[in-house]
C-alpha cells in the first residue's frame, strides 16, 4: 500500500469509512511529515497542538456507531487568514502576531461540523498582498520542487503542504490568482469558486469584492468535495448567494458533454516558451483526448486588468485594514516610547523657538497610530495602503477608483460576450515557471504583472482553476488556466477531472530536503 | 445699534436614533445605559473577518421617517464607507450613505399656535440611514493619554435628517424639531430622547445683511453642541448676533474665510470656535463591498405610507373640527402624543362636549400627569370615567365650583363620577330654592344692595360667602348672577 501522505483525501475518506485507517493515524502522519519538513518549507505558521486529540475523538465518535460522514476524521490545512477560534489568525502579520479569533470563520465551522480536523495554519503574504509569499512576517514559504524558488502568493503554505505531503488537501483564498498561482507553481490544483458560492464570513479581508475562499488538493476530485463542504449560503455573509450547492463529487465524474472551449492567441504569444508548450500541450489534450472544440476568443480589455486591479485591490484594502491601528486589538506600538519621544521631539522644537512646529505636532493619539502601524505593517502592505489611500483621495477618486470601476464592468463584458462563443476558456495560469526568491522583491511592477493571466476572473467574479500541465525542463510544474461563467464550478472540475485521468502531472511528488538544517526563524523577516 | 435688516438663514442637521430591537449591522441589542461595553459583538467591535448584515427592522423604520417627510425613496440604494481614525470607530470606517441615500426632496411643514409665524414648509434634502460610533471620553491634555471607549452604541442605527437653509428664525428652528420629533414619535422611529443622545442637532447658520448696495451673506458657521430645543433657540439668536457685529467688524462675507464649526457654551450662553477634529476632511468615500445595494419597490413605499396611521398635522386639523376645540388646544393635546389624542377624544364623545373636555384634559389631566410623572396610560381614570364627569357639569348636575373637589375625589378613589358626588355630599339646588335663597340674602342686606347700586359689584362677594355657608351645594356663579337680577329688577 503507498504511504498514507500520498493517499487523496478521497481515498482517505473511504478508508476512514470502512475503518482500514483511523483519524489518529493519518493525523500522526501528516504531523510528522509537518515536524519532519515545515522548517526548510516554512508551510505552516502555527501546527495545531490539538489536531491529534481531535483526531482521536473522531474516531472515538465512528467506534461508538455514530453516524458520520466518510470524510470525517480527514485532516486539512488553512491558510493563516481563516479565523480559528482555537489557534492563532496572523495573517502573516507583526500586527496579529498573537491575535485569535473568538469566531471560527464559515467554512471552518462547515469542515468542523463534518469532523474534518485542522492540522494547522498555512503560511502567506503578509494580508494576502503579494504574489510569492515573501511578504510573511514569518519568511517564505518554499517551493517544494527547488527550495531557491517561491511556491507562489499569497496562499504560498496552502500549496506547498499539499504538493509536499504534508496535509492531503487545504484551503486558500484568492484575491487576484492567490489560490492559482501557487497551485501552477506547486503543482497542485486550486480553484477559485465565483464570488459569493463561498462565505467570506472569518476571512480576513484584504480586497472584498474580490476576496474568495477556495479548495487546493491534487485532484480535481478531492477540490470537488472540498467545495461542497464549504459552498452554499450564509447569513452572515450578505455577498454570499442564496443557490443550491451541486453535488460536485458526483456530478465531474460523469462523461463529459461536447465542449467548446476558448483560447486567448495574446496570452499565448506573452508566455516563456516552455510555459507555451506546456499549455499547448494541454489544449491538445483537451480536443484530443475530452474531444472538445477549440476556439479562439478575445478578451480585449484584459490588458487593463493588472491596472484595475491594482486600483480596486488597494482601494478595498486601504479601508479594510484601518482597523488595525492599535486601540481594540493586535500589536500596539509601545506606548511609553511613544510618548517619550514626542514630549521630546516638542521640548527640542521649544527650545528651538519653533513654536509653529509644537502646534503641529502630532497629538499622542495620531502619533500612537503612526507608531502602530509602521512598525505593525510590512513594506507592501504599507505600499497597498498608500496607493488605495491616494486612488480614494478627493480629486483622485474619478480619475482612478471610478474608472477602474467603469474597466471592470467592461472586462466583466467581455467574458460575457466570450462565454456566448465558448463553454470555458483555457489558457496560462502565469508566464513562467516558479521565479527565484528574492528575484522580483526589489521591483514591485514586475511582481505585480505575475497575476496578469489572474486577476480578469476576479474582476469579473467568474470561477478559474489551475491545474497541472506540465513541467519545465528544471523540473518546475507549470500549470493551466480553466475559467467558466458564473457558477461553472461543476464543469470546470469536470473538465480538470477528466483531463487528469488522461495525464499524471497531478500525481508527481517532488524530492524534499529534510528541514534540520534550515531553522525557520521568525525574526528573519523582512521589514 | 443695529442699523441694518438683516435675516437669519439655518438649515439643521439632525441625527436620530432608531428604536430598533438590534443594532444596524449585527445581533447585539440597542439600547441605551447598559454598563459599558456589554452590547457588542465581534462585528461592531470590527474584529478581523466579521461582515455586515443589513438590519431590515433599521431600514423598515427609516422608510416610514421618509415617507412621513413626504420624501422621494430611491428604488435602488447604496452603502459607502466613510473613512476616519478615531478610538470609538473601531473599523476605522462609519458604514454611511454617501452619492446614493434611500431618501431625498421632502418637506415638514411647521406653523405657530401663538401665531409669531404663518405656517411654512421646511425643505429636507436628505435622510439618509447610517451606523453610529462608540462614545469616548478621554483627556489627551499634558501627554495624557487616558481614553475610555465604550462600544455599546457603535452600530447603532442612526437617521440624518438634512434640510434646506429654510429656516428664518430661532423659533422656526424649535418649531421644526418639536415637530419633527412628534412626528418622529407618532411613528415610533425614534424616542428622540435629547438627554440620552437619541436625538441631536447640529445647525448651519449664517447672516442675509441688506445694505444699500444689497444683500451681503456672512460666512456659515456649524454650531455644534446644543442640548436641548431652548439651547437650539438660544443659540441661533446668539449667533445671529455675533454674526452680525463679526461682519460689522471685519466685513467678512461668504467663501472669504473657511466655514467655522463653533460649540454652543450652555452655561456662558455663548458660542465659542471649537477644534477641528484632528482627522483629515477627506473621508475618501467608497461604496461598502460588503454590502448589496438594497432596492425599495413601490409597492413596499406604499405598503409603507399605508403603516403610518394618522400623522400629528392631520390630528391636529381633524379634532379642531370634529370637537369644536381651538387650534391651540389642538396642538396641546397632539403634541402629548397618540396616548393623549386617543383619551381627549374619548372624553369628548363620552361627554358630548369637545370644549370642556379639551379643558380638563389638557389642563387637569396633563397637570397631573406632570406633577406624578405619570404616563396617560398610567392615569387611574378612564376616559369613560372622565368623560362622565365632563358630563356632569355640562348638563349643570355638576356645579363648576365643585368640579375639582370631584376630579380630586375620583383621582384618589377611582369612583364614578356620580358616586364621588354622592359621597362629597353634593347635591344639585334646584332653581327655585336658589331663587329663594337668594331674595331672602337681598332683603337681608340692605347696604350690599347699596353698594351695589353704586357700582361696588365686589360687594356681591359677601352674599355669595353667606350662601354658600347656608348651602354648600349652590353654585357661586349662579348665586352671583341672580343676586345681580334681583338688585337691578328692584332698581328698574
Ligand atoms: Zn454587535
Amino acid at each position: 500500500m503507498a504511504p498514507i501522505w500520498k493517499a487523496s483525501a478521497w481515498e482517505l475518506s473511504q478508508q476512514l469509512a470502512q475503518g482500514t485507517l483511523s483519524s489518529e493515524e493519518i493525523t500522526r502522519e501528516f504531523l510528522q511529515r509537518i515536524e519532519q519538513y515545515n522548517d526548510s518549507l516554512g508551510a505552516f505558521i502555527h501546527v495545531n497542538p490539538q489536531a491529534l486529540e481531535q483526531a482521536r475523538q473522531v474516531d472515538q465518535r465512528r467506534r461508538r456507531g455514530e453516524e458520520l460522514p466518510p470524510w470525517a476524521g480527514v485532516p486539512i490545512a488553512l491558510k493563516d487568514n481563516l479565523c480559528t477560534s482555537d489557534q492563532p489568525t496572523t495573517c502573516a502579520s507583526r500586527m496579529l502576531q498573537d491575535y485569535i479569533s473568538p469566531f471560527d470563520a464559515t467554512v471552518v465551522k462547515r469542515l468542523r461540523s463534518q469532523g474534518l480536523v485542522v492540522l494547522g495554519k498555512t503560511n502567506l503574504d503578509e494580508f494576502a498582498m503579494g504574489s510569492s509569499n515573501e511578504t510573511s512576517f514569518f519568511g517564505p514559504a518554499r517551493n517544494p520542487w527547488a527550495e531557491d524558488r517561491s511556491p507562489g502568493g499569497s496562499s504560498g503554505g496552502s500549496a506547498v503542504a499539499v504538493a509536499s505531503g504534508l496535509a492531503p488537501w487545504s484551503l486558500g483564498s484568492d484575491t487576484g490568482g492567490s489560490i492559482r498561482l501557487p497551485a501552477a507553481f506547486c503543482g497542485v490544483l486550486g480553484l477559485k469558486p465565483t464570488y459569493g458560492r463561498v462565505s467570506r464570513w472569518g476571512l480576513v479581508a484584504f480586497a472584498s469584492s474580490l476576496d474568495q475562499i477556495g479548495p487546493l488538493a491534487r485532484s480535481a476530485l478531492d477540490a470537488a468535495l472540498l467545495l461542497e463542504l464549504i459552498a452554499g449560503p450564509d447569513e452572515r455573509d450578505s455577498t454570499c448567494v442564496n443557490q443550491p450547492v451541486p453535488r460536485y463529487c458526483q456530478v465531474i465524474q460523469q462523461p463529459l458533454p461536447k465542449l467548446r472551449i476558448g483560447w486567448v492567441p495574446e496570452q499565448l504569444e506573452a508566455l516563456e516558451p516552455e510555459v507555451q508548450q506546456a499549455v499547448q500541450q494541454a489544449l491538445k489534450v483537451l480536443r484530443q483526448q475530452l474531444g472538445a472544440e477549440l476556439r479562439e476568443v478575445r478578451l480585449p480589455h484584459a490588458r487593463f486588468a493588472v491596472a484595475t486591479y491594482y486600483i480596486i485591490a488597494p482601494s478595498e484594502a486601504s479601508s479594510n485594514l484601518a482597523r488595525y491601528d492599535g486601540i481594540h486589538f493586535g500589536y500596539r506600538a509601545n506606548e511609553q516610547e511613544v510618548l517619550a519621544a514626542l514630549r521630546q521631539e516638542a521640548q527640542r522644537l521649544a527650545q528651538a523657538g519653533d513654536h509653529q512646529a509644537v502646534q503641529e505636532l502630532d497629538s499622542p493619539l495620531v502619533r500612537l497610530y503612526r507608531a502602530t502601524r509602521s512598525q505593525g505593517f510590512g513594506t507592501e502592505v504599507k505600499r497597498r495602503i498608500m496607493l488605495g489611500t491616494y486612488a480614494l483621495s478627493a480629486g483622485y477618486y474619478d480619475q482612478y477608483y471610478l474608472k477602474a470601476l467603469k474597466v471592470r464592468r467592461l472586462i466583466r463584458q467581455d467574458y460575457l460576450d466570450a462565454f456566448e462563443q465558448v463553454d470555458l476558456i483555457a489558457g496560462p495560469v502565469a508566464s513562467s515557471a516558479a521565479f527565484a526568491l528574492g528575484e522580483k522583491t526589489q521591483d514591485p511592477l514586475s511582481m505585480y504583472l505575475v497575476d496578469l493571466f489572474t486577476v480578469g476572473a476576479n474582476l469579473a467574479g467568474i470561477p478559474a482553476l489551475s491545474l497541472p500541465c506540465g513541467f519545465t525542463g528544471e523540473g518546475l510544474p507549470l500549470g493551466l488556466q480553466l475559467q467558466g461563467p458564473l457558477f461553472s464550478e461543476a464543469l470546470l472540475l469536470q473538465v480538470a477531472h477528466h483531463f487528469q485521468l488522461h495525464t499524471d502531472y497531478h500525481i508527481r511528488w517532488p524530492q524534499l530536503t529534510e528541514g534540520n538544517q534550515r531553522t525557520h526563524d521568525r525574526n528573519g523577516c523582512q521589514q | 445699534m443695529s442699523e441694518h435688516r438683516y435675516e437669519l438663514v439655518v438649515g439643521l442637521e439632525v441625527h436620530v436614533q432608531l428604536l430598533t430591537q438590534t443594532k444596524l449591522f449585527c445581533g447585539c441589542r440597542n439600547q441605551f445605559g447598559a454598563p459599558p461595553n456589554t452590547l457588542t459583538c465581534p462585528v461592531c467591535l470590527g474584529l478581523p473577518g466579521t461582515l455586515p448584515v443589513m438590519n431590515q427592522q433599521a431600514f423598515q423604520l427609516a422608510l416610514k421617517a421618509a415617507v412621513a417627510l413626504n420624501c422621494e425613496i430611491a428604488p435602488v440604494t447604496k452603502w459607502d464607507r466613510k473613512n476616519y481614525f478615531y478610538p470609538d470607530l473601531p473599523k476605522g470606517y462609519q458604514i454611511s450613505q454617501y452619492d446614493l441615500p434611500f431618501s431625498r426632496n421632502g418637506y415638514l411643514e411647521i406653523s405657530d399656535p401663538r401665531g409669531r409665524f404663518g405656517p411654512k414648509r421646511v425643505g429636507i434634502i436628505r435622510v439618509h440611514l447610517e451606523e453610529d460610533a462608540g462614545k469616548s471620553l478621554h483627556d489627551e491634555t499634558a501627554g495624557q493619554a487616558d481614553s475610555r471607549i465604550d462600544l455599546n452604541r457603535a452600530g447603532t442605527p442612526l437617521l440624518e435628517i438634512v434640510t434646506r437653509p429654510d429656516i428664518r428664525s430661532p423659533e422656526e428652528a424649535k418649531a421644526f424639531l418639536t415637530e419633527l420629533k412628534l412626528l418622529l414619535t407618532y411613528l415610533e422611529v425614534s424616542d428622540c430622547n435629547m438627554q440620552e443622545g437619541s436625538l441631536r442637532v447640529d445647525a448651519n447658520v449664517n447672516l442675509h445683511i441688506h445694505t444699500p448696495e444689497g444683500t451681503v451673506a456672512t460666512p456659515i458657521v456649524e454650531v455644534k453642541n446644543m442640548n436641548s430645543f431652548r439651547a437650539v433657540e438660544r443659540a441661533l439668536a446668539y449667533e445671529a448676533q455675533r454674526q452680525y457685529h463679526q461682519w460689522l467688524s471685519t466685513g467678512h462675507r461668504l467663501g472669504q474665510v473657511p466655514k467655522q464649526t463653533r460649540g454652543w457654551d450652555d452655561q456662558a450662553q455663548i458660542t465659542r470656535p471649537q477644534r477641528q477634529k484632528e482627522e483629515s476632511s477627506d473621508y475618501r468615500y467608497f461604496p461598502d463591498p460588503d454590502l448589496v445595494p438594497v432596492t425599495v419597490s413601490p409597492e413596499q413605499i406604499e405598503q409603507v405610507r399605508q403603516s403610518l396611521g394618522e400623522l400629528p398635522a392631520t390630528i391636529r386639523e381633524r379634532i379642531q373640527k370634529q370637537y369644536g376645540i381651538t387650534p391651540y388646544d389642538a396642538d396641546v393635546i397632539v403634541s402629548q402624543g397618540r396616548a393623549v389624542v386617543e383619551y381627549f377624544e374619548k372624553v369628548a364623545q363620552v361627554s358630548g362636549n369637545g370644549k370642556q373636555a379639551a379643558n380638563w384634559v389638557q389642563r387637569d389631566v396633563l397637570r397631573t400627569l406632570k406633577e406624578r410623572q405619570w404616563t396617560m396610560e398610567q392615569f387611574p381614570l378612564s376616559a369613560e370615567q372622565l368623560g362622565q364627569f365632563v358630563a356632569r357639569i355640562a348638563q349643570g348636575r355638576l356645579a363648576s365650583s365643585r368640579a375639582r373637589e370631584v376630579f380630586d375625589h375620583m383621582l384618589r378613589t377611582q369612583q364614578d363620577v356620580d358616586t364621588a358626588i354622592e359621597a362629597l355630599g353634593i347635591q344639585t339646588v334646584d332653581e327655585d330654592t336658589l331663587q329663594e335663597l337668594c331674595r331672602r340674602l337681598v332683603e337681608a342686606n340692605p347696604k350690599v344692595v347699596q353698594q351695589v347700586r353704586q357700582g361696588k359689584t365686589k360687594a356681591l362677594g359677601a352674599l355669595v360667602g353667606q350662601a354658600k355657608r347656608e348651602n354648600p351645594n349652590v353654585d357661586p356663579r349662579r348665586v352671583q348672577e341672580i343676586c345681580r337680577q334681583l338688585i337691578e329688577q328692584a332698581e328698574a
